[in-house]
């Protein structure tokens, strides 16, 4: 499991180790002062990473 | 004073004076009035109680066949007219112990009169059984089997008569996280300054609040082929479908829901609301997917980047979560998961 979640120290205290920082508390996969192009290039690249981080060793 | 209060005392093969381990296969038996430390526990019981009966049980029979052994033992506490149960002290023995917690629990329910255990806190026993029977913490060593008889006598001739009861550590029983309300004489700042006071004076310091235990979850092992796998959404910000059908809670959740997503590009703010009350959730109504990236994941299912989304999003509104709620609903999350296949999860938290 990646997580993709604002407070990462609350994650890692509770044993979850793939914890990638997020759009933000309101918008964990987006950002609404982005345009719309530029929010999917954004949601893309933070899922790619959540994906990237489950294939590693933690 | 009124009646001697009926004792029934529980005691493993050893206590009992049938023998060791060897001894450890004995079925469950019965002795009128005290055996071995229940002749010492009667002393203690002194004018208000007797011990009316002994019953006893072999510590491999009773793990080996627990629903058979409380059956039997449970009709001689019947039998007994027993207004009382007590077992052990059982010290660091586990399985002892664990025959202790069991036995009380179900006289409790089941004969319907109180009963008090006896173990050291470290025993499995205490944690199986502390939340739901009164534990006396005997500590690790037999040596101390005549003060603690003592003790477990009077919390249980308390318990026993409705008597109200002080706190854990001064009536020696483990607590069972009962929170209750009681009058301070001295309002919050002053014992606060107190406390410091007398951190800093190097004195023993007791909190007023018990912060909860988390225990660290056990991380996974690294997915393999990522082309191949099937990965599944699961958030804890509260998503829902639209107008809550099915009345999710927005905060202090004691439930989760499962979204079929089969057929859908992208989370449509028409189809979909959000639902949580420890956060501003306009833009993530405004928009679902910034919040479960279903549409982003259809992209990478197309593109061949994973080898297909679970077509189902579990959702629960992780506001003012009770830790014991938030451990059962990912842990059924899990299992379901697991059981359909599922190979990577995306958990997005607000």
């Amino acid at each position: 499991m990646a997580q993709i979640c604002t407070m990462i120290p609350v994650a890692k205290e509770v044993g979850s180790l793939r914890a990638i920082a997020s759009g933000g508390i309101v918008s964990p996969t987006g950002n609404a002062e982005l345009s719309a192009e530029k929010e999917r290039e954004y949601r893309r690249e933070l899922v790619r990473r959540a994906l990237k981080i489950l294939q590693e060793e933690v | 004073m009124g009646e001697k209060i009926r004792v029934v005392h529980y005691l493993n093969q050893f206590f009992a004076q049938l023998g060791g381990e060897e001894k450890g296969g004995v079925g469950p038996g019965l002795k009128a009035g005290p055996v071995g430390p229940g002749h010492a526990l009667e002393r203690e019981l002194g004018v208000d109680g007797q011990v009316v009966a002994t019953i006893y049980c072999g510590d491999n029979y009773f793990a080996e066949h627990e629903e058979a052994a409380i059956e039997q033992l449970l009709g001689w506490i019947s039998d007994a007219k027993a207004d009382l149960l007590i077992a052990g002290p059982a010290f660091e023995s586990g399985r002892y112990g664990v025959a202790c917690g069991a036995i009380c629990r179900a006289a409790q329910v089941q004969v319907r009169i109180p009963a008090v255990a006896g173990m050291n806190e470290d025993n499995p026993g205490a944690a199986l059984y502390r939340k739901s029977v009164y534990i006396f913490n005997s500590g690790p060593t037999v040596a101390r089997m005549a003060p603690v008889l003592g003790r477990m006598a009077t919390l249980a001739i308390k318990i026993q008569r409705g008597a109200p009861l002080g706190k854990p550590e001064d009536e020696g029983y483990l607590s069972q996280g009962i929170k209750r309300n009681e009058f301070a004489v001295k309002p919050p700042a002053e014992r606060a300054v107190d406390m410091l006071l007398a951190k800093l004076r190097g004195e023993a310091v007791q909190s007023e609040i018990s912060s909860p235990q988390f225990t660290a979850a056990r991380v996974a092992p690294p997915l393999g082929d990522l082309s191949s796998a099937v990965i599944a959404m699961v958030t804890d910000g509260g998503l829902v479908i639209e107008g809550n059908p099915e009345n999710m809670e927005p905060g202090r959740p004691t439930r989760f829901t499962a979204i079929p997503v089969t057929g859908l590009e992208r989370l449509d703010p028409g189809a979909f609301d959000v639902v949580h009350s420890g956060y501003d959730t306009t833009v993530a109504n405004q928009d679902p997917n910034r919040l479960v990236p279903l549409d982003t994941m259809r992209e990478f299912e197309k593109d061949g980047v994973i080898g297909g989304v679970y077509e189902v999003i579990h959702a629960t509104g992780g506001a003012h979560a009770a830790v014991e709620n938030a451990v059962r609903i990912g842990q059924s999350i899990a299992a379901r998961l697991k059981a359909a296949g599922v190979q990577g999860v995306i958990l997005t938290s607000t």
